[in-house]
């Protein structure tokens, strides 16, 4: 059986902002034996179109879903796990841990020394820019969603000042053809997590800059720095009711221009040896990230210029409901490719759980696959 | 593999051993520096610096190393040594410069000759207290790398961006730290 706290595709109904459309196309929209079929592949979905695909799905495939059940402790009991909701416990023999990879938003720490006259939001709190009181807004993290939310504070008519560590760069499109086409033409997205060199990082890489529009539009720092974003360096300290920033914002711009180089060098190699259906364009580069002459340092939050900052410092799994050791010193849950330290206890949806793309709709079914047959030989063995 | 004929001089094996050793214990990851410093006479400083703690225990250089600071004699100086703030770029330089060594030899490329040149800008109203506006420190600085390796452009700028991304002296520069100066 499936447990649900909330209603099929609850985390798409309830933690995501009003405007978000995903950032994967609607033909790799793809759940087992279930794909987009309407008219516009190349499109992206709507929070409401994700909703309705997702829960058609289970329509279809029958899922013994219980809505409305949150689990509130999950323990080892006679061999097996007592699983405790607020309708009641379930005693099984195996537990797959389906629950998100997203369900808090991390936070630095220096978030306690912000004023309290700044108001703080997270990106699971975030919803449109009304909500927001009137004036400036620093934008902290600079993946997909600080990128996205960024672009659409600024369209609201607010300064917006946007904090840039660690970033992933990437084209809406390449020769032609959606970037992640070529991510997944390529193989790179199906890179298994035990060929990866650090995994530990890979798993901890921040969310490609890219945004799902009907106008396929890149979405990176040159264009939001153009169109009147202040860009400056990550944030490093908040002191005395002032932010400072890492004056090493050049190099972050420089290890995100090499690696999607690099990236663009493996789907031009691809390309070579496979020539791909159809034409693609020839080979581009992209102008490189313009670092601005000199970037602001610091910033005084007391003086009014900022009156509110969006955490998009990415998210975390919440395991507070898990009474099984199994997470690390760091609070990561312990798993070889879904297949946690603790028999009987699987783990999808995380990311590189055994592939790069796991975290992804389309990541789901090989994953699905894999930890099932894992799932089903332990049941036969420990019968 | 072009790996096993690279020799930059970095024991990279004896690196990641004791990546994957302090991954195990990191509390034996704790470092402490340390420099003891004694006044001389007018700017002139001398600077020692010879043990420090890491790996759970006391440690020592091989010898004793000794630093002169002063100023120039257009500070009515004797320039008995580099001036403090020169050290830094030092420290970068140096820093950013054995990370490069390291991350090349990580990467199987063969090193042939690594130079860099450091420029700090500072506008000196600040510490003499003419515009309390003007920092005292560098409001910029410059590091142009020129590297001879058998690697591609775009290989070594990546060497380049490793190794600030990994570096000590250029984290300590870009991001503020805590200093605690106290009187005994
Ligand atoms: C802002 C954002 C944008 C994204 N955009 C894309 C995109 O464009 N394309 C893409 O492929 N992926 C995208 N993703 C990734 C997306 O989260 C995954 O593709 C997909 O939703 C993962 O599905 P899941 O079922 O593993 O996790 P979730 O969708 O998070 O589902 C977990 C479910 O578990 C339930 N749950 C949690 N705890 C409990 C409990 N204690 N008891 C009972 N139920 C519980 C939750 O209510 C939730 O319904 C995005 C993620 C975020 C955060």
């Amino acid at each position: 059986m499936v447990l649900e706290r909330g209603e099929v595709a609850n985390s798409w109904r309830r933690e995501r902002w009003d405007s978000l459309r995903l950032l994967t196309p609607n033909w790799q929209s793809r759940l087992p034996g279930h794909r987009y079929e309407g008219a516009d592949p190349d499109g992206f979905m709507t929070m409401g179109e994700v909703i309705a695909f997702v829960s058609h799905f289970a329509l279809v495939a029958g899922a013994p879903v219980r809505t409305h059940t949150a689990v509130t402790s999950v323990r080892q009991a006679d061999g097996g796990y007592l699983v405790s909701t607020n309708q009641g416990d379930i005693q099984c023999r195996c537990v797959v841990l389906a629950s998100g990879a997203c369900n808090l938003a991390s936070i630095p720490a220096l978030r306690q020394a912000v004023p309290t006259s700044i108001e703080c939001v997270t990106a699971l709190d975030y919803r449109n820019p009304d909500q927001l009181p009137d004036g400036g807004v620093l934008v902290v993290g600079a993946s997909a969603t600080g990128a996205q939310l960024a672009d659409e504070i600024h369209r609201s008519g607010r300064r917006v000042t946007l904090s840039v560590g660690e970033h992933v760069r990437l084209p809406r499109t390449y020769r032609g053809r959606d970037v992640l086409w070529w991510m997944d033409a390529s193989g790179v997205w199906n890179q298994r997590y035990d060929e990866i060199d650090d995994l530990t990082r890979a798993r901890r890489l921040p969310s490609p800059q890219l945004v799902g529009s009907p106008e396929r539009t890149t979405l990176d720092l040159n264009t939001l720095g153009a169109a009147g974003v202040e860009i400056v360096g990550r944030l490093a300290a908040v002191r005395d009711g002032r932010a400072f920033f890492s004056g090493g914002l050049r190099n972050h711009f420089a290890l995100a221009d090499l690696k999607m180089d690099r990236l663009l060098d493996t789907f031009d190699d691809w390309a070579l040896r496979h020539s791909p259906d159809g034409d693609v364009d020839p080979p581009e580069r992209f102008e490189p990230t313009r670092a601005p002459a000199s970037t602001r340092l610091d910033l005084d939050l007391t003086r009014g210029e900022i009156r509110s900052i969006i955490w998009a410092t990415g998210f975390r799994p919440d395991y507070s409901w898990l009474d099984v050791p199994v997470l690390d010193h760091k609070g990561y849950l312990r798993h070889d490719g879904g297949v946690v330290d603790s028999p009987g206890m699987y783990a999808i949806g995380l990311p590189v759980l055994r592939r790069r793309k796991s975290t992804f709709i389309h990541g789901a079914e090989d994953d699905a696959c894999d930890v099932t047959d894992h799932l089903a030989r332990f049941l036969a063995t420990s019968a | 593999m072009a790996e096993v004929s690279v020799n930059n001089g970095v024991n990279v094996g004896a690196l990641l051993a004791a990546r994957e050793a302090l991954k195990a214990a990191p509390q034996a990851a704790k470092f402490t520096w340390r420099a003891s410093c004694k006044w001389k006479n007018g700017t002139h400083s001398r600077t020692n610096v010879q043990g420090f703690h890491g790996l759970g225990e006391e440690q020592k250089h091989k010898t004793e190393f000794s630093f002169e600071a002063d100023h120039p004699e257009i500070f009515a100086s004797e320039d008995l040594g580099i001036t403090p703030i020169e050290y830094v770029l030092v420290g970068l330089a140096s820093c950013l410069t054995a990370g490069v060594a390291a991350v090349a030899q990580n990467r199987g490329i063969q090193l042939r000759s690594v130079e860099s040149k450091l420029e700090g800008s500072m506008d000196i109203q600040g510490i003499l207290g003419i515009d309390s506006d003007v920092r005292n420190g560098y409001d910029d600085i410059k590091v142009t790398f020129k590297i001879d390796a058998d690697a591609s452009k775009k290989e070594i700028e990546a060497l380049v961006a490793q190794s600030q991304k990994r570096s000590a002296v250029y984290d300590v520069i870009t991001n503020p730290t805590n200093v605690r100066v106290e009187v005994v």
